[in-house]
């Protein structure tokens, strides 16, 4: 079915207790890894928002999105590659603040990932980062080779979509002025 | 001042607000206030009492397949709640509109591990079209109007509610609620004109068309839409199990049943048709075969009610999303008359060469004991194709599903996507309460009628007119046939050694006749028409009867195997 890439589907859903379990389970029937998921409330008043990111080839990422929004609570379920959104994580670094003392390479490493400190402490310093998956990963190697990380932890991935602004305000728009419209047909 | 009702008062109002007048349930604990307040509406809600919580749901599922009504399952919480999971899911990958209403402990004792708790909407969740807890009485009135509008709108399914014991207790102040829209649902999509154009311009260019009719059809009620669908250019049409009856059997443009053990024309002609249209179906893989070699040549059109269908496991030419009632008119009203019948005729040598070396030895055998096939005919000619076919599952179910016939729609229910053992008898009581006055015959197997044997109590309170045909083998006869074909004749635990079904029958009041050689056929058929009530046929039958034709799995659908 193709190559598989990296998928990030943006979930709108009612604010429902159980909800993420349905998600979910539908990624669990095709044995599909989720990479990262964000759950929160969206921009719209009693409707959240999932941001899942999940390697997949095309056909099966589309089934994927299709058997969730099927699901009576989803709004909406759409899908993007990488170039279709605007995405970003958080990072915390948790270091040994003797070890970053003594190792000064380190905190020029930091200021090149334009990380920064926000805590610092006779014995641990914290450095945060956002930005892509990729610079949160390389300054973590670089950190641990420089034996200084004492905790690591990453957000999962936040999107924003490049072509549109949240398509869900004109689809719920839409669903209730054809309500209305059908009903003042029947009668 | 409004009237207060507790909420199991609230329930028998919703229900009956619903146009309900038939339930299928069995009591317990958790669901007692519910079955308090049904004892003063039980003249207007009629409860079926069953033997076992699966056949409460089997028979709502039988129910709701004949009446295009929902189907009502009534329950208690933990292994009352449980039992019913197997029908949930069938109801679910069938379609098949149910709701059912299990109890539920306290919300106070709700994740405690109380007595007889089980996260049902948890496990249910995956296996439902939508499942919620009733946690408050005054949430009655509208969870049940949602659960009726889910369960029978759009793509029909079973619906959960999990009714905990406060909310059954509390009193509410209580309004009839008629839910018929959902924000995040969208039952039925708008249909799309330009594939609807697509879809015609297609089907008027084919030379050798084909049409696949699935149950869809049935459930959008649209039998006279394809019907003048497939007359208007000549269009032969073949059907999935679950949509057999959409078309009368002898209709000239009905080239039979698809799949596995379907007809020798359809299956081929599926892969040398050019355009190949399906309606209401969900290629499932006892319809396609080896799905990488499935009408690779052919364009195809799928018309479908679910978006998760379009492109799921066979890619779409054209996807006509929406109701098939509204898009097959559409659709037909674009096409020219064409004539196919040099196309039309191409059948006729797969016709004669299945009738020829399967059909003719399944309905007249030249061996001494009776075969499934000629059970199934007789009883289908002696009810003038005009009865309701229910099914257990397995070789009685494909010998039924090939050789009963059919003049009627809403004519056969059967477990097809999950393949339900224990299914049938159940769904044959359901069923004679969904049509009253319509014959319904059961074809089933010695496995599957002991896997809902204690349901024959059911029959005998109700006394429900069901005719069982027993086609007794002494095998779990589907299994043996594969394992005779792929593994060696290696009969590993399926001989199975039988009660005698007379002394049951006769245990139960039921009257019954056994039938072994092929003269006490015909009369035994007459005798359970001619008896008021239910009665048992046990056909003693070949005991190493195969289903024939076969595409094996993992084959192509053309590759069928007329001998085994």
């Amino acid at each position: 079915m193709g190559d598989k890439k990296l998928y990030t589907l943006i979930v709108h859903s009612e604010n429902i207790a159980g909800l993420l379990n349905q998600v979910t389970a539908v990624f669990t029937r095709r044995q599909i890894n989720i990479e990262s998921l964000n759950v929160s409330a969206s921009s719209i008043e009693g409707i959240h928002k999932y941001t899942i990111t999940a390697w997949a080839d095309a056909g099966t990422i589309e089934k994927v999105a299709r058997q969730i929004e099927k699901k009576i609570d989803v709004l909406q379920a759409h899908y993007f590659t990488d170039d279709e959104v605007y995405s970003h994580e958080i990072a915390l670094y948790k270091l040994s603040t003797p070890l970053l003392q003594a190792a000064p390479e380190a905190s020029r490493t930091i200021r090149r990932y334009a990380a920064r400190i926000v805590e610092v402490n006779p014995v641990f310093s914290i450095a945060e980062k956002n930005g892509d998956s990729a610079d949160i990963t390389a300054l973590y190697r670089e950190l641990q080779a420089a034996g200084c990380v004492l905790q690591f932890v990453r957000s999962g991935r936040v999107a924003i979509t490049t072509s549109c602004f949240e398509r869900v305000n004109e689809y719920l728009a839409w669903r209730e002025e054809k309500y209305q419209r059908d009903k003042e047909e029947r009668i | 001042m409004e009237e207060m009702i507790t909420g199991a008062e609230a329930l028998m109002r919703s229900l009956e607000h619903q146009g309900v007048e038939t339930l299928f349930g069995y009591p317990g604990g958790s669901i007692m206030p519910v079955f308090d307040a049904l004892y003063d509406h039980r003249d207007r809600l009629r409860h079926i009492l069953v033997r076992h919580e699966q056949g409460a749901v089997h028979a709502a599922q039988g129910f709701a397949r004949v009446s295009g009504r929902v189907g009502v399952c009534l329950v208690t919480s933990g292994p009352g709640a449980t039992n019913t999971i197997t029908g949930i899911a069938d109801a679910m990958i069938d379609s098949t509109p149910v709701v059912v209403i299990a109890g539920q402990v306290s919300t106070a004792f709700l994740g405690t591990d109380a007595f007889q708790e089980v996260d049902l909407v948890g496990v249910t969740q995956p296996i439902s079209k939508w499942s919620y807890q009733i946690r408050r009485a005054e949430d009655v009135a509208w969870a049940v109007s949602r659960a009726f509008y889910i369960a029978r709108s759009g793509r029909p399914g079973p619906v959960v509610l999990d009714f905990s014991k406060n909310a059954q207790v509390d009193k509410a102040a209580y309004a009839p609620a008629d839910v018929d829209f959902v924000r995040s649902y969208l039952p039925v999509p708008e249909p799309d004109m330009e594939a609807v154009r697509q879809a015609a311009e297609l089907i008027n260019a084919a030379r050798r068309p084909l049409v696949l009719v699935g149950q869809g059809v049935e459930l959008g009620n649209a039998q006279e839409e394809l019907r003048a669908f497939i007359e208007k250019a000549g269009l032969p049409a073949a059907s999935t199990l679950l949509g057999l009856s959409v078309l009368p059997s002898g209709h000239p443009l009905n080239k039979g049943m698809l799949g596995m053990h379907g007809n020798l024309g359809p299956n081929v002609k599926t892969n040398e048709c050019d355009v190949l249209v399906a309606v209401g179906m969900r290629f499932d893989d006892r319809v396609t075969g080896r799905v990488e070699d499935y009408a690779r040549q052919a364009k195809v059109v799928h018309f479908d009610i679910d978006p998760a269908e379009l492109n799921k496991n066979v890619r779409a030419d054209v996807a006509v999303l929406g109701d098939c009632k509204e898009t097959l008119a559409a659709v037909t009203a674009l096409l020219q008359p064409r004539d196919h019948s040099e196309w039309l005729g191409s059948f006729a040598p797969c016709e004669q060469e299945e009738e020829q070396r399967v059909i003719g030895p399944e309905l007249r055998p030249q061996h001494e004991a009776l075969s499934m096939g000629e059970v199934v005919r007789a009883v289908s000619d002696a009810v003038h194709s005009d009865a309701v076919l229910v099914t257990d599952v397995g070789q009685n179910q494909m010998m039924a599903a090939r050789y009963f016939r059919y003049s009627r729609p809403r004519s056969i229910v059967t477990s097809g996507g999950l393949g339900t053992m224990g299914f049938g008898l159940p769904a044959a009581v359901g069923a004679t309460f969904g049509q009253k006055g319509r014959t319904v015959c059961l074809f089933t197997g010695d496995g599957g009628l002991q896997m809902s044997l204690q349901e024959l109590g059911t029959v005998m309170e109700q006394q429900a007119p069901v005719k069982i045909i027993l086609l007794n083998n002494n095998y779990l006869g589907n299994v043996r046939q594969w394992q005779a074909m792929f593994f060696a004749r290696r009969y590993s635990f399926t001989p199975m050694a039988n009660p005698d079904y007379l002394q049951i029958a006769a245990a139960y009041g039921i009257p019954a006749v056994r039938a072994a050689r092929r003269e006490e056929l015909a009369e035994a058929v007459a005798r359970m028409l001619a008896t008021d009530g239910p009665f048992l046929l046990e056909a003693r039958v070949a005991e190493e009867g195969n289903v024939l034709p076969m595409t094996p799995p993992g084959a192509r659908v053309d590759e069928m195997l007329l001998e085994c």
